[in-house]
């Protein structure tokens, strides 16, 4: 059956099924199933989220203060934002503001956080995509060497002999006949296009990246006592600065902003000596793969983060963009209220939820889930062994968020387009400048490498922020000003009766928001659209595909049994399904009677 | 096939030499309660031995017991998957997708069969006939029950496997169920935490892989070397509470002079875990050094203890909030009144946890 999308892609369910279950080097559980025709190109995409946790029900009747706590646990991955975004809702709910110096060290988190996330993705979540490690057997460690002198001059570690004995630790675990994380790859697929030589290179910095990375988290477990889910704090941030007094051991004093200050270097060097020239030199190789833009070149949201000051998120203070852009208009940028009922609105005809009615959309602070798990009429297997699923009924744990009634692609290349398109300078040197030494037309950005190099350009420019705020935060303390924390509205008693509020950040994989309603000093309502929600998710009333649905359409894929090149596309998503998956109703009492049926 | 690398080779590779190796197998005879005579035969296991299969699955969970592990820095998280075990299966990891992956999964049960490690992250929602959580189209629960049925031990990462942590706060909607309420023909090590701390997971996992054996559990089913302590009792702010010098509000004189958090909520009392030995990342710091109290993330069902923020002890029944009152506005160390608080808090040790559960508004 052919169906024209109304965001205006063709569909066609006739070709062969392929299914894809689990999606493996992602957050949390997904499933993917691709019709492909006798040319083996992909006609009709459905990505499913086969995961659901319901946190939001857990948050109802709890104090608002611990709530950051709750959906800091909705990602360990990206882990910090979740509870940032919640410490921002309930910051606004009460009309509670926060200090400078919680600003610069917030932002430095959420920054690192950045970075960590996006180095993290791209050397053990996605490179594997496009880095055959068992070719790098094949290398010349002399070759390798020059290669890496060639494309990045600085890096330190780039003798024939350092490639050589990390060949070799390579080939006695190949040898060994365990290949464990390496087993059952598609290492002769044709569609791995790297000479031996950048194979090794890239192999030998995932290796290096994984050291590093947990070099990068340490500036979370100084300010906020330790990394996956450090500690936050509703009105600033729980470290004091001690600068000149003693006791100063448990406070924020020289030594650990030296540290701060060094780990803030590495993550520069790291960046521009090996993340930034890697993916300018793998991607050399694959100039000719431009599939997988899907939505990027039609509509992309961004709420923006990291304020410049305290309490102003003002777009133009913002130094990561906010704007919407629809109809492939860049010219034109709308700016995103995430308070207006219209704007923002889930739809659950195809996912495993109901409000009753069909058709109908809600705004989070209004937001109903009730869950329904059933497979449509053309599904095969059973209940509890699907094979494949009917994607014209319900198939998916993901709701269906929409802005103006558009399906959005959010993240790192929705940042960098809305950037792009607004005229933000940083960006737009960035982007030139890579187009440039690549040889490459601006369209190329609408593709899954544009999705890939956007977050390493973002890292670089992460980089650069997370100095610039932490010069910000020295000059403060040099100023006199060390105030961490603002406790005027610590106590619940002077909270109003009722209250409601949004908090919004960019987390590493997109647009992230939290609603909350507070009454009587206890969470009334709590609801999350989370970046993956609006990536992953599925088909809206309308028939408009998701993001992730949207990038896979018209890719040719070599070997149809082997589903290298949707990993490709799908992991330059960063898809988080633990994020992605845990919405809630406030009517969530009920839910716990929805269980066994 | 040609020569598989074995634990010897692993640690001549990381710079121990033949006859620390010697030593090294000696001692392990030792411990193990074995004469000198079988030294010979620990070297020739330990030199000849394949790395142990490990099948790492996820259920519910948030993924951040596996960012945790790859936090590790002794050892490194690179040496323990090239070099120390084999990590078959991992989906956050793995390179292999849908069938090549499930192919894998398989391929290690048979030929592995009762010698392979299960690691589990996350745990299973048993509501909606288990499908809250699908892999390969089928409720996460027949792949924990399958994967769990040859291994030779299994390893519950985190509060989630342990305890059910936050999917499981009340109500548990999706009925997340800890893995030894499902699993339970095999022996199983929790190592709680939200997420544990990197190197009490790769310690735990060196440990079996050295001594060859299960580390001696408590009674919860936790490892004694990283479980067997409160944060409190090795906390460096513990002077502070014995001298009743108290954080009284965030970021006042006190906070920036690192007093004690109990009044600001701190669970470290009540909370069994090595941050404040072992500490995090390397031992750069742990939630209390940087400031805030420990929220007791390693505790069974620490969500639905009552808020964060409100304090650890019933104030009638054990009269330890009192004293801390009384002594805190006394405002100095009066040795005295330290040593009555350290009874009275050591009188709790093997207690219960009993919480505060005060409305909101009526607390600070």
């Amino acid at each position: 059956m052919v169906i024209q999308t109304p965001n205006g892609f063709t569909l066609d369910n006739s070709g062969k099924r392929v299914v894809v279950d689990p999606v493996t080097r992602i957050e949390g559980h997904m499933r993917c199933e691709v019709n492909v025709d006798d040319d083996n190109m992909i006609t009709n995409a459905v990505s499913t989220g086969t995961m659901w946790r319901g946190l939001e029900v857990i948050l109802k009747g709890r104090d608002p203060r611990d709530a950051w706590a709750f959906t800091e646990r909705i990602c360990g991955v990206c882990t910090g934002t979740h509870a940032l975004t919640s410490v921002r809702a309930v910051e606004d709910a009460l009309g509670i503001t926060i200090p400078d110096n919680a600003n610069s060290i917030r932002n430095i988190m959420q920054l690192n956080l950045q970075i960590h996330d996006h180095v993290v993705h791209f050397y053990h979540l996605h490179a594997l995509d496009w880095v055959n490690p068992i070719n790098a057997l094949k290398a010349d460690p002399k070759a390798t060497s020059e290669l890496q002198q060639t494309v990045g001059p600085n890096h330190p570690l780039s003798s024939p002999g350092y490639f050589r004995d990390v060949q070799n630790r390579l080939k006695k675990f190949v040898e060994s006949g365990q290949l464990g994380l390496f087993k059952n790859g598609y290492w002769d697929n044709p569609a791995y296009l790297l000479p031996p030589e950048a194979d090794l290179m890239a192999t030998t910095h995932y290796l290096e990246a994984l050291d590093l990375q947990k070099e990068i988290v340490k500036v979370h477990t100084i300010f906020g006592g330790k990394n996956p889910h450090p500690n936050w704090l509703v009105g600033g941030v729980p470290c004091p600065i001690n600068i000149d007094g003693t006791g100063a051991v448990g406070a924020i004093n020289m030594e650990r902003l030296n540290m701060v200050s060094s780990i803030i270097d590495k993550c520069i060097e790291f960046n521009k000596n090996v993340y930034l020239p890697d993916v300018k030199a793998i991607g050399g190789f694959y100039k000719n793969w431009l599939y997988g833009g899907g939505l990027s070149s039609k509509a992309c949201l961004a709420y923006g983060d990291i304020p410049e000051n305290a309490n102003d998120f003002s777009p133009e203070q913002l130094h990561l963009p906010r704007g919407a852009i629809i109809d492939g208009d860049l010219s034109t940028v709308h700016d995103v209220d995430q308070r207006d009922p219209e704007q923002i609105q889930e739809y659950v005809d195809h996912s495993w939820y109901t409000y009753g009615e069909p058709g109908k959309g809600l705004h989070p602070w209004d937001g109903v889930t009730e869950a329904q798990y059933e497979l449509g009429p053309n599904a095969k297997g059973t209940r509890t062994n699907i094979e494949e699923l009917d994607e014209a009924a319900k198939y998916s744990w993901i709701k269906a968020p929409r802005w103006k009634g558009h399906a959005m692609e959010v993240g790192p290349l929705a940042r960098y387009i809305v950037g792009y398109a607004k005229g933000h300078e940083e960006i737009k040197d960035q982007v030139d400048g890579l187009l440039r030494d690549m040889d490459l037309p601006l369209d190329a950005v609408f593709s899954t490498l544009g999705r890939t190099a956007a977050r390493a350009l973002e890292s670089e420019y992460c980089g650069r922020l997370q100095k610039h705020f932490f010069d910000k935060l020295v000059r403060n303390c040099i100023n006199g000003d060390t105030a961490t924390a603002n406790v005027e509205k610590w106590d619940p008693s002077t909270w109003p009766k009722e209250a409601k509020g949004v908090g919004a950040t960019e987390a590493p994989r997109g647009a992230l928001g939290h609603w909350v309603r507070i009454k009587d000093g206890r969470i009334e309502n709590y609801q999350c659209v989370v970046p993956t929600t609006w990536n992953g998710s599925p088909r809206d009333t309308a028939g408009n595909i998701g993001a992730f649905e949207a990038s896979l359409m018209y890719t040719k894929v070599e070997r149809p049994e082997e589903p290298v090149e949707i990993l490709r596309t799908l992991h330059s998503f960063d898809p988080c399904l633990a994020c992605s998956t845990h919405v809630m109703s406030p009517d969530g009492d009920e839910l716990a009677n929805v269980k066994v049926r | 096939m040609s020569q598989i690398e074995t634990f010897y080779e692993v640690m001549r590779s990381q710079g121990i030499t033949r006859r620390s190796f010697m030593k090294y197998c000696s001692l392990t005879a030792a411990a193990l309660g074995l004469g000198p005579a079988f030294v010979p035969k620990i070297a020739h296991a330990m030199e000849t031995k394949p790395r142990t299969p490990v099948i790492w699955v996820h259920g519910l969970e948030c993924t951040c017991c596996s960012e945790s592990f790859i936090r590790s820095a002794h050892p490194l998280a690179k040496d323990v998957v090239l070099s120390m075990i084999s990590l078959d299966y991992d989906d956050t990891l793995m390179a292999a997708a849908g069938h090549q992956a499930e192919a894998a999964l398989e391929d290690t049960i048979q030929k592995y069969k009762g010698n392979y490690i299960l690691a589990v992250e996350g745990n299973p929602p048993l509501n909606e006939d288990g499908m809250f959580c699908i892999v390969g189209g089928k409720p996460f629960v027949e792949q924990l029950r399958h994967a769990a049925k040859d291994a030779k031990a299994i390893i519950s990462w985190g509060a989630c496997a342990s305890y059910g942590c936050v999917q499981a706060a009340k109500p548990n909607p999706t009925q997340a169920t800890p893995v030894h309420k499902v699993i339970t023909d095999k022996p199983i090590i929790k190592v709680p935490g939200c997420p544990p701390i990197a190197e009490v997971m790769t310690g735990v996992i060196t440990y079996m892989l050295t001594f060859d054996r299960l580390p001696e559990l408590d009674r919860q089913g936790r490892p004694k070397m990283f479980y067997s302590q409160r944060i409190h009792d090795k906390c460096y702010r513990r002077p502070h509470f014995d001298a009743g010098q108290f954080v009284e509000a965030w970021d006042d004189e006190n906070a920036k002079k690192g007093y004690c958090l109990y009044k600001m909520g701190c669970k470290g009392p009540t909370t069994y875990n090595a941050c404040s030995t072992v500490r995090w990342n390397e031992g750069v710091s742990f939630p209390i050094q940087s400031g805030h109290g420990c929220i007791g993330c390693s505790e069974d069902g620490f969500w639905d203890q009552g808020a964060f923020y409100d304090r650890v002890t019933d104030l009638t029944q054990f009269g330890v909030e009192a004293n801390a009152d009384q002594i805190g506005m006394a405002a100095a160390g009066v040795v005295g009144g330290g040593i009555a608080l350290h009874a009275a808090v050591s009188a709790l040790k093997s207690a219960q946890k009993k919480t505060q559960d005060k409305p909101a508004s009526e607390e600070v």
